[in-house]
């Protein structure tokens, strides 16, 4: 089954990225094909690596950038979304006159049209969200 | 063509439940996760909604709030995250009702 | 090109109070280039999107209410709301904005794009879906 995720949330503020995150694991195990996980609205805060969360605790970022290493996972970021909420990497900084960038490993930033593109070559969409 | 509907929220917390119980279908399955676990407990305002639904439970949610399997309503199947991707592929499309 | 799949876009949740409404009708648009077989469904809190007048000075948040209008422009012809939906808000089919598509085929005959339907014939519009978005 060849899949695409959709991550509606932030890390840590909903449980959609970690019901996500555990979902594309398990289906990754069974064998299943990831076309492409796609973080839209709040989701693209997935995609910075600045947060330190408590040492006792899930690290939600690092491990989407772990999996996507591991698996080499197509991990989408929606640029509309990450500009209005500030995901930027340096494609996004130079374009907008930012001085820095913060986007995670593993994480790209790309159009809606990559969600749209996922969901017609997939066999499922599966969306995470509130 | 059946699909596979997903609930995570409580049948407290908004109307997301009983929208999906009402458009649900015959041969669609209903799949409980994050806070809709809270649905599936017996002798609660959720169970009323899920009578003569398929309604499958995800395990690790229940656990995690201290929800024993005896306390859900009769015939609801628990499954673990293998068992979601199972029902995903079970199903010809899913519905997250957010 | 693959198949072309139904796509289905929910609409359940208020404008304003989040972005949801506002970010799934840029999916919308974009998905126009790719000539799915493209619907939209409002119900629940999703019906109060199509409401005329809708005036956000005074919250000082863009009003993208007139975009529903434009959808025609994009090929988006089939636009469900729910009727359980409508009327357990007090809300009637004139409180929405009409909205319509132009048909080539006929002249360039303007057409309803709004399709009132039952909880019931929703679930049937449903079943027959390939993808079904949500936000």
């Amino acid at each position: 089954m060849k899949l695409t995720i959709q991550v509606n949330e932030g890390p840590y503020q909903h449980q959609s990225s970690d019901s996500a995150y555990n979902f594309t694991k398990a289906a990754l195990e069974k064998g299943h094909e990831i076309f492409r996980v796609f973080f839209y609205h709040d989701g693209v805060n997935n995609g910075t690596r600045l947060t330190t969360p408590p040492q006792d605790d899930r690290n939600i970022v690092e491990r989407w950038s772990a999996l996507a290493k591991e698996h080499d996972l197509d991990m989408v970021v929606c640029v509309a979304a990450a500009q209005r909420r500030g995901i930027v990497d340096e494609g996004e900084a130079e374009r907008n006159g930012k001085d820095a960038t913060n986007i995670a490993d593993g994480f790209r930033i790309s159009g809606l049209g990559q969600l749209v593109e996922g969901a017609i070559n997939s066999d499922r969409l599966v969306v995470f969200g509130d | 063509m059946a699909m596979l509907h997903l609930v995570n929220k409580s049948p407290f917390d908004g109307c997301n439940l009983n929208t999906a119980a009402t458009v649900m279908k015959g041969g669609d399955e209903l799949l409980l996760i994050e806070d809709g676990v809270y649905g599936a407990m017996k002798n609660s305002k959720g169970a009323a909604l899920l009578d003569g639904l398929k309604v499958s439970v995800l395990g690790p949610d229940l656990a995690a709030r201290g929800i024993p399997e005896d306390r859900l309503v009769d015939g609801a199947t628990v499954v673990d995250y293998a068992g979601f991707v199972d029902l995903v592929e079970a199903n010809d499309k899913v519905q997250s009702w957010l | 090109m693959s198949e072309t799949k139904k796509f289905m876009y929910l609409n359940r949740k208020a404008p304003y109070g989040t972005i949801y409404a506002w970010e799934s009708l840029e999916v919308v648009l974009i998905g126009a280039a790719f000539e799915q077989d493209v619907s939209l469904a409002f119900l629940d809190d999703g019906v109060f999107q199509l409401t005329k007048g809708q005036d956000t000075k005074g919250i000082g948040m863009k009003n993208f209410s007139p975009t529903y209008a434009a959808l025609g422009d994009y090929e988006v012809t089939k636009i469900y709301v729910e009727k359980e939906s409508l009327e357990e808000r007090g809300l009637t089919i004139d409180d929405l904005q009409h909205l319509v598509w132009e048909d080539e085929d006929e002249d360039w005959a303007e057409k309803d794009s709004i399709r009132l339907v039952s909880r019931s014939e929703l679930a049937d519009v449903l079943a027959e879906q390939d993808v079904l978005f949500n936000f």
